[in-house]
């Protein structure tokens, strides 16, 4: 059965995609002005579109909301029928992670917009296809829920990004690029047998039940005979004995996930392939990169990892929570030897990324619902840094940070705003990121399946991350300015640039201030998959 | 009057409304206005405090709990009743702190208009200060921890920003104002790791972070509310006598039992009688008195027993719950209540010694004196560093269980506190900074603030805050003074750098002590006051310091010789010798700034400073003089009689548990004797060192022409190598490990070899193995159109530079042929059996 009519959720997903059918229309030489307007008004409708799902989002329910679901083709097997259907909707994560992918592309539309890339390398249609073709497979990434559908999502973001970072990156990106695709299509392929395996057993790739049909989350939920549900159905269908970790088949799919995952995060040490992607990406890349792509991977962990494989999630908990642990140190010490001010930011990633994967596995509320805030906040903070680094980057043309130094001087209003970005990333309370990191170590101290050394070590981290950030700031914004620009014209702030800190700022505050409206949105939605873990 | 606490948030709001008008506004304001305004939003707030001090007294030691308007909540997830909110505390002890905070900060804000007049940044300084209000307001009436540490780190922010505040001077000084800011921020994060630390485990043991709740009694045996309870007939009037003063001082049982004594929430009707005994018993110490006013607010108080346990905040359940064994579940462990408590004040001292700067976390503070000097003395004197002290007053509870349950923590923090005192004392004997000696003395004091919180000696320690704020700030206002008047010295002499920032960028140090002398007769005013502040933390009769010092003594004398407690003569003996220090360098730099001849040109032509800086020195040289006298300890010879004893310590009593529960010392001669005897022998000593007698040859101090003291006074000059030991131990390695993890782990091995060469090689070699069978022809037609396309393909590889698309396609070829077999089994398996 299925839920047909178009729901706001197809609505949101198919604008990027009209953006997309116009700028192809377009001509790229003679209306070459007005490609950057067609990308961004699309971006900002797309946003409308978003806030108007989160108006009409209704945050008692774990129901998926503004569902659609159509079947697309049936495999008849035996007895069984699979389906693979068009399934989208929202749940309370989703919605916070539409809700950042469309926040995030306006601004790295602007980001693009004094971009002098194309001056270069040209082919500015292309370009901003690129974005619109990205928007929409991000989205789809967080509103799918049907596992191949997912899986074609998920593949289609790496192809605009592959040619963002390989045709209009720095020196290197042709290197980057291929690094890029190589790495996630490794991981994802893995994630492909698993997903095949998942529906070929449970007979549907619906992930949630609509309509009538069961969906796979509800049977593992449901499911009261021995060991566990995967493990029941077998490899060869009559069931066998439970074991432990790779003894059972579900720690097998699991793992396909998460090695999808994890690539993604990247979780600690899958990581090799980002600092080349964002150092070579071009600014409203890096942005998206980190921004949204990046959590694509934890929302795949929570969303799949945890829903589908829940027994094997407690018994892997605790060593990829020590994996996110690592990541946070590891990735804040290395950050901090970086001497490339983008490649320090990158890194940077790798630690904040360690946080949402320490609260994702410290399976309780104050953990997940912490580390999907985290998302947002990094998404916001980090794609705010990036911001920066790009409009540095574009004024003195160098990443080394021992060019820079003494910018606050010469640009005042863009040295806050740079402060602020910085501290809301170092977790300085009263801002976003501050709200996110306390959740999530709070939730790890109250983890059943975590101990002590988990928060401790994570809270380290803390220090760790001021001490990264203030090193870029001080080297960057503090001291004598080294390299006064040929043209003082160049130290002010455009009209684009001022308007793509704006909402960054105001977001800032407003989730740090009142994060209770973003709890709200998440609250019952997270509490349903915790229920599975704890008490 | 019962609405008065509602104005609290204004306290907050005004300054932080003053920063964000200067922020944005303050460069087409002008200095003048920018002035005003920074100015005017302290004073404000500074009477917002006075209001809120009226209500407290006038309604007898009431506290109220504020939810700010426009904030509903802040960190609140249903499911799981997490509900932290912006709520913030009126009671005796936030009241007080507001008031040194706003207090002294109006007056440094006052004095900064005067100081940084023709800084190209003014309106920027005067944001930052009305900031730095702000947050510390948050820090001081915040009702829970979370929002406590979001003033912690704000003012850590401040300082920050304020240390570096002249970071854009020529090198190499404005990197080293920059590098001292991080330095700060840095070191205070480590000591806010404890703090937040701290905060994951009260919330866990809690499951709350508010200090009180709503309507829950702060302090259920205050003597007040005894009193007043009894007033309205809620106590029959016998157990008067567990809590009368005269009990409670000096017995220690009285903590086993004292306070395991519950009263029942009786109404009023039922026990009328009691009204006849209390209208005119303890009517005359002032505390008995019901107020009428105050009648409503306090109907609705009657015992903390009226709540379920959980019901309570986290101090209320501390009371309730210790010593009962019960386990705290943290989910994947367990640990005994006791030992959660005991765990939480370790991190919250390791958070104390961070912005307290306290051993091992002190380095930040000498260094700080890189900032403008109003920011040394309101933020690295006067308030920021006490936050430490007042949040252990604040959670004195936690402390007072822990002490009489045999835990170490007092003594441990006695150790830090009066080891901090030592060290730092010694250390300020051998510098020749004029600020830096102070940063050190600054250090010193509040160790002995911290020492006394470790005896649990809580009202001295708020007393020794509130009078150290007001002498210290005078010291380093003065020493801005002196600063000024060399620097201004200095170009009149030279001629040069006309009003400019950057003039002196040349060898000159105004701040250097050996650059002064003589400075008494071009300086009058300065030099008076200063010697009041001299006098104040030397701890002279009658000067404000000798009270607060000499209470901290009595009572480390109290809890060693009386108690027999190890914390209490650690305490004394260690205090008692940085007191002697604090005399003796204090002296020093009187008479080497002050007194003999000038030793610099500079020094020769210093003016006095302008009359809007000068203003503010005398407020607090008067303040210096009286402030001591809110706190005349009982029997008191002279002002017995004229004065309430304990005045400070009764209205803190409204907050503390300990207070009540704590003894009352009379005063103590032999105490106040050797103090002021070993204060004024430190002096005279100073006096006959340095007096008439400058600078050794070679611009060197008095002490080392001879040789015992000559090796000290190198000791302390070089401040006991405690930096060079920092950096050798933490400083370098970490940078190392950092440049390893970085270059050799991340780079060399993850990055280049381990995905370049292992297994991009791996690739190439299975690609290889693919295609050359093929090159070599063993496939023969049956494949030959397969072939040609892998040949084709393997040969465009080749041609490509990267090997990387060679890798890419390998990979693609692989995988594919993986899925589709993956895809095929079942659907084989499916078709095989349905053929059956």
């Amino acid at each position: 059965m299925d839920v047909t009519g178009l729901s706001l959720t197809t609505i949101t997903l198919f604008l990027p995609l009209i953006g997309l059918a116009i700028l192809v229309f377009m001509n790229g030489e003679t209306q070459k002005n007005n490609l950057k307007w067609v990308a961004f008004v699309t971006s900002l409708v797309t946003f409308v579109a978003s806030v108007v799902m989160w108006i009409n989002f209704d945050p008692s329910t774990a129901e998926l909301q503004m569902v659609q679901r159509n079947t697309w083709a049936e495999v008849s097997l035996g007895e069984s029928v699979i389906n693979v259907s068009y399934f989208v909707g929202v749940d309370g994560i989703s919605m916070l992670l539409v809700l950042l992918t469309t926040f995030i592309m306006p601004i790295a539309i602007l980001g693009s917009f004094g971009s002098n890339i194309f001056e270069e390398r040209g082919r500015e249609k292309l370009y901003y296809i690129f974005l619109m073709l990205l928007e929409w497979s991000m989205i789809g990434v967080f509103v799918v829920h049907d596992l191949i559908i997912f899986y074609v999502f998920w593949e289609v973001t790496l192809v605009p990004m592959y040619f963002l970072i390989g045709i209009w990156g720095a020196e290197e990106r042709i290197y980057a690029a291929v690094k890029f695709f190589l790495y996630t299509m490794a991981g994802s392929i893995l994630m492909l047998i698993a997903i095949l395996y998942v529906g070929n057993r449970s007979g549907t790739f619906s992930t949630y039940s609509a309509g009538g049909d069961i969906g796979v989350i509800e049977k593992v939920q449901n499911f009261d005979g021995e060991g566990t549900y995967w493990d029941a159905l077998g490899p060869d269908g009559e069931g066998e004995d439970a074991g432990f970790l790779l003894d059972s088949v579900e720690s097998f799919l699991f793992l396909g996930f998460l090695v999808a995952f994890a690539i993604k995060v990247p979780i600690f040490p899958f990581h090799s392939w980002l600092p080349d992607a964002h150092v070579q990406a071009p600014t409203a890349g890096s942005v998206i990169l980190a921004g949204v792509l990046l959590k694509m991977g934890t929302y795949g962990i929570v969303r799949f990892n945890l829903n589908l494989f829940p027994e094997a999630t407690v018994a892997w908990a605790p060593t990829i929570a020590f994996l996110g642990v690592v990541g946070i140190i590891y990735g804040a010490w290395v950050s901090y030897a970086q001497d490339n001010v983008k490649k320090l930011v990158a890194y940077s990633s790798v630690s904040h990324l360690g946080f949402v994967v320490l609260g994702i596995f410290a399976l309780n509320s104050q953990g997940l619902q912490g580390a999907t805030l985290q998302m947002v906040n990094h998404g916001i903070s980090t794609g705010g840094l990036f911001l920066i680094v790009g409009m540095l980057y574009e004024r003195w043309h160098t990443k080394e940070m021992a060019d820079y130094g003494g910018i606050w001087k010469v640009m005042p209003l863009f040295g806050a705003i740079s402060l602020v970005i910085s501290l809301s990333s170092m977790g300085l309370p009263g801002l976003n990121g501050f709200i996110g990191e306390f959740t999530i170590l709070l939730g790890s101290l109250g983890s059943d399946y975590l101990g002590f050394a988990f928060t401790l070590f994570g809270t380290l981290g803390v220090i760790l991350a001021a001490v990264y950030l203030l090193k870029m700031f001080q080297h960057v914004f503090m001291g004598e300015l080294k390299k006064p620009l040929a043209d003082e014209a160049g130290y002010k702030l455009t009209w684009y640039e001022k308007a793509a800190y704006i909402p960054i700022i105001i977001m800032i505050f407003w989730m740090g201030l009142q994060p209770i409206v973003f709890f709200n949105l998440l609250d019952v939605s997270v509490d349903n998959i915790v229920a599975m873990f704890v008490g | 009057m019962e609405n008065l606490p509602l104005l609290v948030p204004l306290v907050i709001f005004v300054p932080a409304l003053g920063a964000i008008i200067n922020f944005f506004f303050g460069a087409r304001l002008g200095e003048k206005w920018s002035g005003y305004i920074g100015c005017f939003a302290s004073i404000l707030a500074f009477i917002v405090s006075l209001f809120l001090l009226s209500w407290v007294t006038g309604t007898n030691g009431s506290a109220a709990v504020v939810n700010p308007p426009f904030f509903d909540g802040w960190l609140r997830i249903e499911s799981i009743d997490l509900d932290i909110s912006w709520q913030m505390r009126v009671d005796s002890l936030s009241v007080t702190m507001m008031l040194v905070v706003t207090g002294v900060g109006s007056l440094i804000h006052m004095y900064a208009r005067g100081y940084m007049h023709g800084d190209k940044w003014y309106p920027r300084f005067f944001a930052y200060l009305n900031m730095f209000l702000a947050f510390m307001l948050v820090l001081v009436t915040a009702n829970n921890f979370l929002m406590l540490f979001v003033g912690w780190e704000g003012v850590g922010l401040c300082s920050f920003l304020l240390i570096g505040f002249w970071w854009d001077k020529k090198a190499p000084e404005g990197w080293k104002n920059s590098n001292a800011a991080r330095k700060a921020f840095i070191v205070n994060r480590i000591g806010d790791f404890g703090l937040l630390m701290a905060m994951f485990l009260i919330f866990w043991t809690f499951g709350t972070l508010d200090f009180v709740k709503m309507g829950e009694l702060p302090n259920t045996e205050a003597k007040y509310l005894v009193n007043w309870r009894e007033h309205n007939g809620l106590l029959p009037h016998e157990s008067d006598a567990v809590h009368s003063e005269e009990t409670a001082a000096g017995e220690d049982d009285h903590a086993d039992d004292g306070h395991g004594a519950k009263y029942e929430c009786v109404p009023a009707a039922a026990k009328s009688h009691g009204d006849d005994h209390a209208a005119d018993e303890h009517s005359d110490d002032g505390y008995g008195k019901a107020n009428p006013l105050a009648k409503d607010i306090r109907a609705l108080y009657c015992d903390n027993h009226r709540f379920d346990t959980d019901l309570l905040g986290v101090f209320g359940q501390t009371t309730e719950r210790f010593g009962k064994g019960e386990p705290v579940d943290f989910g994947g462990f367990q640990i005994a209540f006791e030992d959660v408590i005991f765990l939480i004040a370790l991190f919250m001292l390791l958070g104390v010694t961070g912005k307290s700067a306290q051993i091992p976390l002190f380095i930040w503070l000498p260094d700080a004196m890189a900032g403008p000097t109003p920011v040394s003395a309101l933020i690295h004197a006067a308030t920021m560093v006490t936050a430490g002290v007042y949040l252990m007053v604040r959670s004195n509870v936690f402390l007072w269980e822990l002490n009489h349950a045999g835990y170490v923590l007092g003594l441990i923090i006695t150790l830090v506190g009066a080891g901090t005192a030592l060290v730092a004392g010694f250390i300020a004997l051998g510098q020749w900074d004029i600020k830096r000696v102070l940063a050190y003395s600054t250090i010193s004091q509040l160790g002995f603030m911290v020492a006394a919180v470790g005896i649990g000696a809580h009202v001295a320690a708020m007393f020794h805050l509130v009078t150290h704020a007001v002498f210290k700030a005078l010291l380093f206002l003065g020493s801005g003074s002196v600063i000024h008047g060399v620097e201004h010295g200095h170009h009149h002499a030279h001629d040069h750098g006309h009003g400019d920032d950057d003039g002196h960028h040349d060898d000159f140090d105004p701040q250097d002590m050996r650059n002064m002398g003589g400075l008494r007769k071009r300086m009058p005013i300065t030099y008076l006051t200063y010697l009041v502040g001299t006098l104040g933390l030397a701890g002279i009769f009658p000067f404000a310091g000798f009270w607060s010092k000499d209470e901290i003594l009595a009572d480390a004398w109290f809890e060693g010789f009386e108690l027999n407690e190890t914390s209490g003569f650690i305490a004394f003996g260690m205090l008692l010798v940085a007191a002697a220090f604090t005399a003796f360098y204090m002296w020093r730099q009187v008479v080497l700034v002050f007194f003999d001849d000038a030793r610099s040109e500079a020094a020769e032509r210093a003016p006095e400073s302008s009359g809007a800086m000068l203003l503010p020195l005398v407020i607090l040289a008067i303040f210096t003089c009286v402030i001591g006298l809110i706190n005349v300890p009982k029997a008191t010879p002279i002002f017995d009689g004229i004065y309430h004893p304990y005045e400070f310590k009764h209205f803190l009593e409204h907050s503390l548990v300990s207070v009540s529960r704590g003894h009352t010392l009379d005063f103590n001669l032999l105490i106040a004797g050797i103090a002021l005897a070993l204060g004024i022998i430190s002096i005279v000593i100073a006096h006959r060192v340095y007096k008439g007698k400058g600078l050794a040859s070679g611009n060197r101090d008095q002490l080392e022409t001879s040789a015992p003291s000559r090796g000290l006074f190198k000791l302390a000059n070089a401040r006991l190598y405690w930096d060079e030991f920092y950096a050798a131990l933490i400083e370098k390695p970490f940078n190392r490990l950092a440049d390893f993890l970085a270059d050799r782990v991340d780079w060399e091995f993850l990055h280049d070899y381990f995905h370049d060469r292992i297994i991009k090689r791996g690739f190439d070699t299975i690609g290889d193995i693919l295609s050359k069978p093929i090159d070599l022809g063993i496939v023969d037609g049956a494949v030959n159109g397969v072939g040609l396309f892998v040949q084709r393909a393997s040969n465009w590889m080749r041609r490509s530079q990267t090997g990387y698309v060679r890798l890419y396609a390998v990979v693609l070829f692989i995988g594919v042929v993986a899925v589709i077999l993956v895809m095929l089994i079942p659907f084989i398996g499916a078709l095989l059996q349905s053929g059956a």
